[in-house]
């Protein structure tokens, strides 16, 4: 595979407290050293890549991702999908199990393993269902998913809803150490729902979804974890109230971590003023208030990464009536580009703490040896130019769905190049 | 500029909107205009009886996928007032029980040629999608909870007839404020035209948050009675709870019901609405739904008059400035 050497670069990287222009060394798809090339026994490099003016950050990894195969391949296929991450500048991604049939057996898992070998794009970890058909009745069989490779479970797209099987699933986790991610809702209070419920929805005559839906099951779920020690990933927070509760759980030792999506701490329920199913979303888009509060909480680590629930639907799924159309919107492609115009380029947020939330706690979290650029690490770096300027086109996507609701936007920041284990597998033409 | 003919000229023009959406992004010189057409046309057909044929020529499609009797014929009498063509077309029976899509199905009929849909929907915003897709005029005859525009500018019309200005006017809309978009469209409306509004119901139906708008939230209807220049009573809206927002029908009429004894307490030029079809005993007691100060009669009537409006000023002949439908309000940065 040779050397490739990344040079002159604002290399980012949390792991080992690293924020300085350096190059970086690869060496047969692994990290050699971060350090000046000119005093690095290394010899000449095959290629070297000039990073002047770029950030350079051990690979992002998106932890909440809709692959939709097996089932749902109109919409997205392994394929389709992480080559959008690439082009995101993801280098793994995790893939959330509500497909069909869901993942929930270790053929499932192997399945998705060779899709996505012979895609040959980026890394996908697989997610396992915390019940078996994600009917949220009886565990799923999750020791032998773990064999599988299977790095955390969720019921994502619905909440495990019988409480006491949420603690089953909390405590016969902790034997593998693995986290549940959590879909936080409670059925009954978002019924009908197709947005945030207040002023808006009221004036729109649109059923609501209240915080409370959200927040209630967060409580439960917390409780759960504390009385259990399992571990609690809360999915897509979206309310202030949620990141409150969790700054909380946190405070007393809780083994409780949490993930802002990019769309909830840039649009509010104002948004859906002109209808647009691409504005559909669960947790829905809320209130001004709590964008603050999502933001603050990943200013002071509360919500510890950034992952987007890209959630692609064909273009016909979309274009029904509000109630009929599905939740979810893309977000893969323009992941970078909102933390950076939003988080970065408003000063709330440094770039360490961007690629804490994108690369090294995401890694933590599900337990993959990734997300750091320590020598012998895989060499999966993103390559971000900070400064650029472009506007977002989904006919240019490589997601197989259009659903975004932030179609010619203009964004700050953008992926340049994808590398995963130490080969290019994307960048961005000039 | 197409000027109107001679057999126009009486009917004002100046409409620049292709559609008829919602009443809250009018202006109030647009509600004005609505209005003023509309009382044209009634003096015009000689109180809605008449015939025209200024729109001869055109068809109109009253695209109906929620059942409705009388807001349907009243579209429906109007467009043949004015000498339109008239096509029914329901969601029971057609493609759309194939698993067309509402939109596809709107398309099929646009390219027939016509020059206007009506469309009532259970789904707030869907005139709203379709005049995005559609070329021809959108007439929102109801969509779900959200708007009913021109049952909003008839039961002003019918307040308006009777006391003229409404500016001062303390009005209250009374009941399942939750789920009613008469609510919302005659909201709008009034409060665009200088009236006081009072919403009255109980919480589990009137929200706190409408006092955010500015509105007066009420729950106690005997202490709002005596001050109001006019009363809507509004339909409790069964098919649309998920569940019940009282503990019992008895009890809701009981705190909510306009009665006699309500009626003797109010101002005596008080006037009544209520737009059909009525729960009797529920919204309003018999009685008062009959007295004198009952405008519900003139409601219907006015309906057609509101209506013969509003297709002149879609489809008639149109003032040309260049404005498309009203588009969505696009994502901001927060």
């Amino acid at each position: 595979m040779g050397t490739l050497l990344i040079r002159g670069g604002r290399v980012v990287d949390p792991s080992q407290g690293i924020d300085r222009v350096d190059d970086v060394l690869v060496r047969d798809g692994l990290v050699v050293a971060i350090g000046h090339a000119d005093t690095q026994p290394i010899g000449k490099a095959d290629e070297t890549i000039d990073a002047t003016g770029l950030i350079v950050t051990p690979g992002l990894i998106d932890m909440h991702v809709h692959l939709r195969e097996p089932g749902r391949e109109e919409d997205e296929t392994i394929e389709t999908g992480t080559r959008a991450a690439l082009a995101g500048g993801f280098t793994s991604v995790a893939c959330i199990p509500n497909t069909e049939p869901p993942i929930d057996t270790q053929s499932t898992v192997e399945f998705i393993h060779q899709k996505a070998a012979r895609a040959d794009t980026c890394n996908v970890f697989v997610v396992g269902c915390v019940s078996r058909n994600r009917e949220g009745k009886e565990l799923a069989d999750i020791g032998q998913l773990v064999e599988a490779g299977a790095v955390a479970f969720s019921d994502d797209g619905a909440p495990v809803y019988d409480a006491e099987l949420m603690r089953r699933a909390f405590e016969y986790c902790r034997m593998f150490d693995k986290p549940i991610l959590a879909h936080e809702e409670v059925l009954e209070l978002s019924r009908g729902g197709v947005m945030h419920e207040g002023l808006v929805s009221l004036v729109m005559g649109l059923t609501g979804m209240p915080a409370a839906a959200e927040e209630v099951m967060i409580g439960r779920d917390v409780a759960l974890a504390e009385v259990t020690g399992g571990r609690l990933h809360v999915m897509h927070v979206s309310t202030a109230g949620g990141v409150a509760l969790i700054r909380a759980a946190k405070a007393r030792g809780a083994h409780v971590t949490a993930e802002a999506c990019p769309h909830h701490f840039t649009l509010t329920d104002e948004s859906l003023r002109g209808f647009d199913s691409n504005y559909k979303m669960s947790p829905p888009l809320r209130t001004a208030a709590d964008v603050e509060g999502i933001i603050a909480g990943i200013v002071d680590g509360t919500l510890d990464c950034i992952a987007t629930d890209h959630a692609p639907h064909s273009r016909e799924k979309k274009m029904l009536e509000l109630d009929r159309a599905p939740f979810g919107i893309l977000g893969l492609e323009t992941a970078v580009g909102l933390a950076v115009t939003r988080l970065v380029a408003t000063g709330r947020i440094g770039w360490p703490r961007l690629v804490e939330a994108m690369s090294t706690l995401p890694a933590r979290i599900l337990g993959v040896n990734r997300g750091t650029l320590r020598p012998g690490a895989v060499a999966d770096i993103t390559l971000i130019d900070p400064n650029l300027s472009w506007q977002v086109d989904v006919k240019s996507f490589l997601s197989k769905s259009v659903n975004s609701p932030f179609d010619r936007w203009t964004l700050k920041g953008r992926a340049v190049a994808t590398i995963v284990g130490g080969r290019v597998k994307y960048r961005l033409d000039s | 500029m197409p000027h109107p003919t001679a057999e126009h000229e009486p009917f004002p023009a100046g409409w620049s909107h292709r559609h008829l959406l919602d009443l809250e992004r009018l202006s109030p010189d647009e509600i004005r205009l609505l209005l003023d057409t509309a009382a044209r046309f009634k003096e015009a057909t000689d109180g809605c009886r008449k015939k025209l044929s200024v729109l001869a020529g055109r068809t109109i499609v009253n695209l109906f996928f929620e059942n409705s009797t009388r807001t349907r014929t009243s579209f429906s009498l109007a467009a043949r007032r004015l000498g339109a063509d008239v096509v029914d077309f329901t969601a029971s029976g057609s493609s759309l029980s194939k698993g067309e899509s509402f939109i596809d199905t709107a398309k099929n009929l646009e390219a027939m040629g016509i020059d206007a849909v009506v469309v009532r929907h259970s789904t707030p915003g869907t005139p709203h999608l379709l005049a995005q897709h559609l070329d021809v005029g959108v007439i929102n005859a109801g969509d779900g909870p959200h708007e009913h525009p021109t049952q909003g500018l008839l039961d002003i019309f019918s307040i308006r007839e009777r006391r003229g200005d409404l500016a001062g006017a303390t009005v209250g809309l009374v009941g399942d404020i939750a789920h009613s978009r008469t609510a919302r469209s005659n909201l709008w409306g009034l409060v665009k035209l200088g009236a006081k509004v009072i919403l009255c119901g109980p919480p589990t139906l009137v929200s706190h948050r409408w006092r955010e708008l500015g509105v007066e939230v009420s729950h106690d209807l005997d202490a709002i009675v005596p001050r109001c220049d006019v009363l809507n009573l509004l339909r409790i809206q069964f098919e649309r709870q998920n569940t019940r927002p009282f503990p019992s029908v008895r009890e809701y009429a009981h705190l909510y019901a306009m009665t006699k004894d309500r009626l003797k307490r109010a101002k005596k030029d008080l006037l009544i609405l209520a737009p059909g079809p009525i729960n009797r005993g529920v919204e309003v007691t018999a009685d008062v739904a009959d007295c004198p100060q009952s405008l519900i009669l003139d409601q219907v009537t006015n309906g057609l008059a509101v209506r013969m409006g509003v297709l002149w000023l879609t489809c008639g002949p149109r003032v040309a400035t260049g404005e498309t439908a009203a588009r969505p309000a696009a994502g901001r940065i927060v």
